[in-house]
């Protein structure tokens, strides 16, 4: 049964799972003792698994052959972008107290803020022509070549991760080693196979 | 041709419209509730927050029921017992705030001994037990800066680190001491985590270390240490990084040139000998502000975390900048 509407909405509710938890969390003061740093790493750390889950899409839609995968992209995509914006808007209004002269300084001086900043910026045209209407106003493959660059903005953010620990980096490097293998994969398709125009199959099915 | 009409289905034996839709809604409902468990599991794995309790048994340490106003600075109030004992740096035992006070319990800190050695007329090994006779224990209340960017106040139990010195009788040409934390803090043939090389190293320049805020604790909140806090002694420098603070000491070393410390061995360039708490250097990071536990919002950080009119006087002259 290709009840891909139902997927989409199974695939809402799931996304939504981890941040009504961590709301549940900081409700019952169960977020320890620092609770701002335990959202601002729980955010984080979520913006790169949708990331990752983002670019695993076509992957799995070719290893598997299961093509209406392609429609779920879009909505793990905009969660990405969605716990990006949360991360972001933590670290503004505690960590700056929205004091952009010192933001502006920390995305100068700081690689780590650098990384970040960058891998949040390129998610924002993204986002913006996420719609069916964007896509058909900038055609198939134009928006199919801006939309690479979030391969640009998941290295940024594994690059961001592995920067700000301070010793121990399994969890980065794990990470790093995912977004590596599916973008290492798209090099891999493009090599073996040259690349051809794919119908786009982002919207609604045509009628 | 005879075509044989195929059995009709009678009409009582199509399931039902309702019937076939209120199932698919149940299998929906099914779906929706078993995927979003496991979504929540996964989450959980990831990022775990887990209410800690103080002490191994749960029950609150006798004695921290005051109130942390009591135990405060003036007009700053002391951290509460239950953050202090379950946010901790202690690499040994992992990397994560809650991973010492989880996995501590187990932490044997006696019989203990400290060897006071090297550049001294009087080496000697110290029971645990005789260094707290020997130097009567008072209350001492200070701020403690991590380099992380996070703050606590906390009201110490010890000694100054200079009486011991002192008793050891530095010779002339001793001109920075170092410590070093047990080794084998997990127990034998446990193995640590493999965070950083050890054991844990730290260092003081001699006036440093005889300087009379720098304590050796042995307690917290008129209690002993508990294991992951640094059990059953450790240095606290309150106008210096929190690593430098090293925890469970077992070696204090006085020597004539400047000793290799961890972090600054781990990542040279990032960390300095001196780690004095300066907002105008960035170590790691903007160090600049800090946010003190139990606050939203983040307090400007104070050159040398607020002891500047104590301890500023043995830097004069000094570049900060580029000692830092």
């Amino acid at each position: 049964m290709k009840d891909v509407k139902f997927y989409k909405l199974l695939l809402f509710v799931n996304c939504l799972v981890p941040l009504a938890l961590l709301g549940w969390d900081w409700w019952g003061g169960r977020a320890g003792a620092n609770p701002l740093d335990f959202v601002t790493r729980a955010t984080g750390t979520l913006t790169l698994v949708f990331l990752v889950l983002t670019l695993a899409v076509t992957p799995l839609r070719k290893l598997t052959g299961v093509q209406w995968l392609v429609r779920l992209r879009r909505m793990l995509g905009l969660y990405a972008f969605f716990y990006g914006s949360l991360h972001l808007l933590i670290y503004l209004w505690f960590d700056k107290a929205f004091n952009f002269a010192a933001v502006a300084e920390d995305v100068s001086q700081r690689r780590f803020i650098t990384a970040g900043v960058l891998a949040f910026v390129l998610m924002v045209p993204l986002a913006v022509t996420s719609t069916d209407r964007m896509i058909k106003r900038l055609g198939g493959r134009r928006w199919q070549k801006l939309h690479r660059l979030v391969y640009v903005s998941a290295a940024a953010g594994a690059l961001h991760y592995y920067l700000l620990v301070k010793s121990d980096t399994r969890r980065p490097l794990f990470f790093a080693a995912l977004v590596a293998l599916l973008l290492g994969y798209r090099l891999f398709a493009s090599y073996t196979k040259p690349l051809k125009a794919e119908p786009l199959s982002l919207g609604r099915p045509p009628r | 041709m005879l075509i044989k009409k195929a059995e009709p289905i009678k009409s009582s034996e199509i399931t039902d419209r309702r019937v076939y839709l209120s199932r698919r809604n149940f299998m929906r409902g099914a779906a929706l509730a078993v995927s979003a468990a496991a979504t929540g599991y996964a989450y959980r794995r990831l990022l775990a927050p887990e209410p800690l309790a103080a002490t191994p048994d749960g029950r609150a340490a006798p004695g921290t029921q005051a109130t942390p106003r009591q135990w405060g600075l003036p007009g700053e109030e002391a951290t509460p017992f239950q953050d202090v004992t379950t946010y901790n740096n202690f690499y040994e035992f992992g990397t994560d705030k809650d991973d010492p006070a989880k996995r501590a319990g187990n932490f044997v800190t006696r019989p203990w001994t400290v060897s006071v050695e090297g550049l001294v007329n009087k080496p000697k090994v110290y029971d645990l037990d005789e260094l707290q006779r020997l130097f009567p224990q008072e209350d001492r209340v200070y701020r403690l800066r991590c380099v992380e960017g996070w703050s606590m106040v906390i009201p110490w139990l010890g000694f100054p680190l200079g009486e011991l010195l002192k008793l050891a009788e530095p010779q002339g040409n001793a001109a920075f001491v170092a410590f070093e934390t047990v080794n084998d803090p997990r127990g034998r043939n446990i193995p640590k985590s493999r965070a950083l090389p050890w054991p844990y190293l730290e260092g003081l320049r001699l006036d440093e270390a005889m300087h009379p805020l720098t304590l050796l604790a042995t307690g917290l909140y008129g209690e002993p240490l508990p294991p992951q806090n640094g059990a059953p002694v450790r240095l606290v420098i309150p106008w210096k990084y929190g690593f430098k603070s090293i925890k469970s000491i077992v070696r204090i070393r006085l020597v004539a040139q400047m000793p290799p410390t961890t972090w600054v061995r781990e990542a040279p360039g990032v960390y300095g000998f001196f780690s004095n708490v300066n907002p105008e250097v960035d170590v790691l990071r903007d160090q600049s502000a800090e946010r003190r536990i139990g606050e939203f919002t983040r307090r400007q950080t104070l050159p040398f975390n607020g002891y500047a009119e104590e301890v500023a006087h043995m830097y004069a002259g000094m570049d900060l900048k580029y000692y830092y």
